[in-house]
């Protein structure tokens, strides 16, 4: 049974659809994450949950109760917003107890609550600094901790790493899973970096335009999208135009290259999609599919080297691992590259 | 701001710079200050110089030696008097002011009106804030006073005699109403970019922890808000104390306030001693500096928090 069920959800602005029939389900301490482009529909979707806008229709239902009628301050819902929404007024241990104080917790309780809650965000010693004097990552983190005082249900988090430097939001966004594993909170978490949701969600929820494209734990969405805007949405895909010349068996022709899919296609043109790991410098074991090529660009990441290269029409990206007896390809040279028809995707039209 | 402030405080003095051996550095200076040449020139000759002038006055005796004794003059209950009466009517027409224009401005900015409401709100109080002296005053008149045209109808449409009331447009209260007419757009304008400077996502914050909206209010938005009124508080104030245009006109001399006094000494008809205005000139300037100077602490106060 799930603990927060939003079925059918509809936004409307005006005349524009900014919700289009909106379902997810999710389990009790789970970590759902929305993935999408801008302008998508995820902080709306949030904000409906939160009850800072009102559903145009459809149910929200939180722990077998249907909380659409209620008022934000009656959900028992946390939220941390994308910046700046500490009480500038209190000191980080007022901020945090914030919400307590509303619900008439007695001070020694208080007191108690935001040390623990300081604590776990590993700012002990800061209760009595002015928002004004944490960084930008402090004050998420007191944010976490304001949110998650009262015990909340549920929660919410809307893109609360995107004010803040590339580190910070690495080590940030690991501090928050860690949390949020440890409390067991059912959490949405709002997100337009692929990285971030992939590399914390227990599920991910990829949206285009007001609509769920596709839900899924992070290894199915990036190996197994359902839709060509997931494919394209979420990590780096190379595409391929390719001819079909037997659609039962699924041969087709790149170029002047033919391979069998051993899958029946449709007949026509198709786009093969594949991503760069898939995709092998030189000849590989267990990659019949062999192209050849010209090395473009060739971009140094580290442990990783990601190569451009283009074989006929085609413009690949391959990544190869960093080997430091060998030196990477360079611009112009001449390679062949090597793909297991197994990891092509077959993208329709 | 309003009126013919009599006071207001002296801008920095500008600092002169030691001349460099730089030839072109010396040439390009004064091409430098030409543009705000004009600003020097007047501030100097109407603003500098006069306080200085009232100042120097205000130690001085007719004969131009150095005495107190104009200033102990002020002790007088004819000055003493009219001193209290404009504190009076500043910090009623200030407190005023500040409560119905925060509401205003509250109800334009935060209670999800039209925003073309917000625009023509400001534009008239631009204009309103401005708009003092004897157009006001005749304005008043001309629909409060004996025959003014909302006491007539009053009288005939709705059977209300005003004057029967006991109201009437030359007094304290009367003076309070005219002035409010400034004060309230004044404050309308000064404190709807603070408004504005309220986060939505403290007001979301405060309410999904559990808040209700007067509890957001109380906890979070005042307490925000509260430098910023009360700097607005000292502007208005020294608005008000300054205002003598307004004032005379509207009343004549029949209401002693300050300004008017003053006004009257300068003109020489009441306590025939030029020294003595000095020093009542002199005891505005300390007034409305005080006033100013805590607007500018508070402003930069506030500015400091929500930055
Ligand atoms: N109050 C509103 N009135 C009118 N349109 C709105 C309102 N709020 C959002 N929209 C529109 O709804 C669409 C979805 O907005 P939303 O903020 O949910 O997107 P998002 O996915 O959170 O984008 P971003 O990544 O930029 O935050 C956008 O086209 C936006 O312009
Ligand atoms: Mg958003």
């Amino acid at each position: 049974m799930a603990f927060l069920k939003i079925e059918h959800l509809e936004k409307s602005f005006g005349s524009t659809r900014v919700v289009k029939d909106f379902d997810l389900e999710i389990q009790k301490g789970e970590f759902i994450s929305l993935l999408g482009p801008s302008g998508c529909g995820k902080t709306t979707v949030l904000r409906m949950v939160a009850g800072f806008e009102t559903p145009s229709s459809g149910a929200i239902v939180i722990d077998d109760k249907d909380v659409v009628a209620l008022r934000p301050n009656q959900r028992n819902i946390g939220m941390v917003f994308q910046a700046y929404a500490l009480f500038p007024n209190l000191t980080v241990g007022e901020n945090v107890a914030f919400g307590l104080k509303i619900k008439g917790v007695g001070k020694d309780e208080r007191e108690a609550r935001v040390k623990e809650m300081l604590t776990m965000i590993g700012l002990p010693d800061l209760g009595n600094r002015y928002p004004f004097q944490l960084s930008g990552g402090q004050q998420q983190r007191v944010a976490l901790a304001r949110a998650l005082a009262i015990q909340p249900h549920v929660l919410l988090l809307d893109e609360p790493l995107s004010a803040l430097d590339a580190k910070i939001r690495v080590s940030l966004r690991t501090q928050i899973r860690e949390i949020q594993r440890e409390l067991q909170i059912t959490t949405i978490f709002v997100t337009h970096d692929q990285e971030e949701a992939l590399s914390i969600s227990d599920r991910i929820v990829v949206m285009n335009g007001g609509v769920a494209e596709q839900v899924g734990a992070p290894f199915e969405i990036y190996n197994r999208p359902a839709t060509r805007f997931v494919a394209q949405f979420v990590g780096t895909l190379n595409l391929i135009e390719a001819d079909v010349i037997a659609p039962e068996s699924g041969t087709v022709r790149i170029g002047t290259t033919e391979i069998s899919l051993g899958r029946p296609l449709k007949p026509g043109r198709v786009t093969l999609a594949c991503r760069p790991e898939a995709v092998s410098l030189g000849l590989a074991e267990g990659r019949p599919l062999v192209l050849h090529a010209e090395i473009g660009e060739v971009h140094f990441l580290g442990a990783v080297i990601r190569v451009q290269a283009r074989a006929g029409r085609t413009q690949l990206s391959l990544d190869t691992f960093n080997r430091p007896d060998t030196p990477p390809p360079a611009a112009g040279d001449k390679v062949q590259v090597s793909i297991s028809p197994a990891d092509l995707l077959v993208l329709e039209a | 701001m309003t009126d013919a402030t009599l006071a207001a405080p002296a801008p920095e003095p500008v600092e002169v710079q030691a001349p460099r051996p730089r030839p072109s550095r010396a040439a390009a200076l004064p091409l430098k200050w030409l543009g705000v040449a004009p600003f020097m020139l007047f501030a100097l000759l109407f603003l500098i110089m006069p306080t200085i002038h009232i100042v120097l006055g205000a130690f001085q005796t007719p004969e131009g030696a150095f005495t107190l004794r104009n200033l102990q003059g002020l002790a007088v209950p004819q000055v003493v008097r009219p001193f209290m009466l404009s504190i009076k009517i500043s910090v009623l027409t200030a407190g005023l002011g500040c409560l119905f224009g925060l509401i205003l401005a509250a109800a334009v900015t935060k209670g999800g009106l039209p925003g073309w409401i917000r625009d023509a709100m400001l534009t008239f109080s631009g204009v309103a804030s401005n708009f003092a002296g004897v157009p006001l005053a005749f304005a008043f008149i001309a629909t409060l006073g004996r025959l003014g045209l909302v006491t007539v109808i009053l009288k005939e449409v709705f059977g209300i005699n005003l004057a029967a009331t006991g109201f009437n447009l030359i007094s304290f209260l009367g003076l309070t109403l005219t002035y409010l007419y400034f004060q309230i757009p004044l404050m309308i304008l000064i404190i709807t970019p603070a408004l504005d400077g309220l986060k939505r996502e403290w007001r979301e914050a405060a309410e999904i922890l559990g808040a209700s909206g007067s509890q957001y209010w109380r906890m979070v938005a005042l307490p925000v808000l509260w430098p910023s009124l009360l700097g607005t508080f000292a502007l208005l104030f020294a608005n008000s104390f300054g205002a003598v245009a307004t004032a005379m006109a509207l009343t004549g001399s029949s209401l002693s306030i300050v300004p008017i006094i003053l006004f009257a000494q300068i003109r020489g008809d009441v306590l025939q001693d030029p020294h003595l205005g000095y020093a009542i000139a002199f005891g505005m300037i300390v007034i409305t500096g005080i006033a100013n100077l805590v607007y500018i602490v508070l402003r930069t106060r506030a500015e400091k928090w929500i930055k």
